[in-house]
């Protein structure tokens, strides 16, 4: 058995039939991570009781108990969601030294279907970032050319997903974090419905954006662990008490009928030629399979950055009030003589934080402030409404809207860090997902000349991720990427 | 809206209300870069959106209620395992004024 590219059922099986143990597999990944992570630099921290997490499920197979779907499968998080007693960082120096003593409620149940948590993956600080590179631990190198970026703000588990470091992965999705990275790198991730994962336990960054969700090699895969990683919790007030389909089960790659909407201001924009080329081949793939192709206008779309970062950097100015230095986190080094209270907390806020994390608070601080609330942040809220009443009005006259990821592949390591604005306008055709609380996966799908993967964009109506995963795994039937592999491996 | 940029002292002002110390080569640096990023929420300015409620849960989420229930998962110690500085179960401070 090749377990280096096996997918979860078949790995899970094989450890159930005890034709491999659970120890085995973990030990394997373990070991790739060792060999490989020095050139991508993936994880921020590995997990010292991964081999122990895996031996308690090899000893509850021959004690014969009944074991979840991921029994055995070892998997990377996201360094936002607290792990208990495993360091959890969000990036940052002003976490450098957190242990949470608890799990956010998706890495619990990640544990309860049987994961083996492998580590902490790397990401940008808060995960505000598109390209890894406002990590405090460094930035991650993309595993199909170490010269470009994985994206971001979900880098690190991107990069661990395509270089096989891992099982499975989970990032999170506030703006595209988990689809951008994931086209970047070649794997597929899911973005589910705003509501259908718990919050809980995981590192606040805008909190009406934030949804965590699958990075693997492939739909099957992702519709298991979405599956497993969902479902309503009371420790979340946004929590949906949606009953959760058995979407792996349930995975059809049939779309005969199936209304494609092609959104034509993505078309419009200028795309870097592979990535049109790439959305062009997708669009005949699915003639070919029987869809119907609909052209979909979202005139609206444009708005969508200025929206997303007045939103997303109001509400992180609100989160991030949290690191005061005195409960947890980094603390400057202070006199023991009398300081101002201000000081205290400036000071500490200024060292522990990176310039983007205070870039995007001193945005918020200035759009939530007296004088201007209504004119920026409520503004922000009603296109914000705008921009989902033309997703509704969209979904009457299709099943599905197609479109690219980014406008461009993976880029060069430094080529845009210096200037914020031009980082920003990456996130053109993710953010609006998220203002609108949509579904949204990326299907691994072509090559650029560089050999750079680019992904697929697909975005269903709230709650239609059967739909969404239906689709996708049509499309990953007609994708080139999975008989192409990155350089590491 | 158009018209509302920021200049230096007005960062320096938004830097004292972010709690965060930021040195005059900074503050420099982020006047620039938010001017610019203020240029592009303007973008929003001209759209109307009269008669138009604001969205905040993008997705309609069912209410649900709790028993508020005090409940003692976590000892003290626990607690304070992450503080920079803590004393018994105590966060401990320098003197501030």
């Amino acid at each position: 058995m090749n377990i280096t590219f096996s997918s979860f059922r078949e790995i899970s099986e094989a450890i159930k039939t005890k034709k491999v143990s659970a120890v085995e597999v973990t030990k394997h990944f373990l070991d790739r991570i060792q060999l490989l992570d020095t050139k991508l630099n993936s994880f921020i921290t590995l997990n010292e009781n991964a081999i122990q997490q895996a031996q308690n499920i090899d000893d509850q197979i021959k004690a014969g108990d009944v074991l979840g779907p991921l029994a055995g499968i070892p998997f990377g998080i996201k360094d936002m969601l607290c792990t208990k007693n495993l360091r959890t960082t969000a990036g940052s120096k002003i976490l450098e030294n957190f242990i949470p003593p608890y799990d956010s409620t998706v890495v619990k149940k990640l544990k309860n279907s049987g994961a083996v948590i492998l580590g902490k993956l790397n990401q940008d600080e808060f995960a505000m970032g598109s390209s890894n590179e406002t990590s405090f631990f460094g930035p991650v190198k993309n595993p199909w050319n170490p010269e470009y970026v994985p994206g971001g703000s979900s880098g690190g588990s991107a990069a661990a997903q395509a270089a096989r470091l891992v099982a499975g992965t989970i990032g999170t999705d506030t703006g595209g974090s988990i689809r951008q990275p994931a086209s970047f790198c070649g794997v597929v991730g899911v973005k589910p419905t705003y509501g259908r994962v718990s919050r809980y336990g995981i590192i606040a960054y805008a909190s009406s954006l934030d949804q965590a969700g699958p990075m693997t090699s492939n739909v099957e895969d992702a519709a298991l662990a979405l599956e497993m990683i969902c479902g309503h919790d009371p420790m979340d007030g946004t929590s949906s008490q949606k009953v959760i389909p058995r979407w792996s089960a349930d995975l059809k790659a049939d779309v005969k009928g199936l209304r494609i909407g092609i959104l034509e201001e993505a078309l419009k924009s200028g795309l870097d030629s592979d990535v049109e080329k790439t959305v062009q081949n997708s669009i005949e793939a699915f003639k070919k399979m029987g869809a119907e192709i609909i052209p979909i206008s979202l005139s609206l779309i444009e708005y969508s950055i200025p929206v997303y970062y007045l939103i997303a950097a109001s509400e992180a100015s609100s989160n991030l009030a949290r690191y005061d230095g005195v409960r947890f986190g980094f603390r400057a080094e202070m006199q023991e003589t009398a300081t101002s209270l201000d000081d205290f907390y400036s000071i500490t806020r200024g060292q522990g934080f990176g310039s983007e994390s205070k870039r995007r608070i001193m945005i918020g601080t200035f759009c939530l402030s007296s004088g201007y609330h209504e004119e920026y942040y409520v503004k922000a809220c009603k296109v914000r409404r705008l921009i989902k009443n033309q997703y509704d009005e969209a979904y009457k006259k299709c099943d599905i809207i197609l479109s690219p990821v980014a406008a461009t592949p993976a880029f060069k390591l430094g080529d845009r860090i210096s200037n914020p604005l031009a980082m920003y306008l990456n996130d053109l055709y993710t953010t609006s997902a998220n203002l609108a609380g949509l579904p949204s996966i990326s299907i691994p799908f072509g090559l650029s000349k560089n050999r750079l993967p680019i992904g697929i964009q697909l975005t269903a109506q709230a709650f239609e991720e059967q739909k969404l995963l239906n689709a996708g795994f049509a499309l990953e039937k007609a994708s080139i990427i999975g008989k192409e592999k990155p350089y590491v491996i | 809206m158009s018209d509302i940029k920021v200049d230096f002292k007005a960062v320096q002002h938004i830097a004292k209300l972010s709690r965060l110390a930021i040195n005059e080569q900074q503050a420099q640096e982020y006047t620039n870069q938010l001017n610019q990023i203020l240029g592009l929420f303007d973008k929003i300015s001209n759209l109307s959106t009269e008669g138009i409620e604001p969205l905040v849960t993008p997705t309609e989420i069912e209410i649900f209620w709790r028993e508020d229930i005090a409940e003692n998962n976590y000892s003290s110690e626990e607690m304070v395992a992450n503080a920079p500085s803590q004393q018994g179960s105590l966060f401990k401070v320098p003197p501030v004024v």
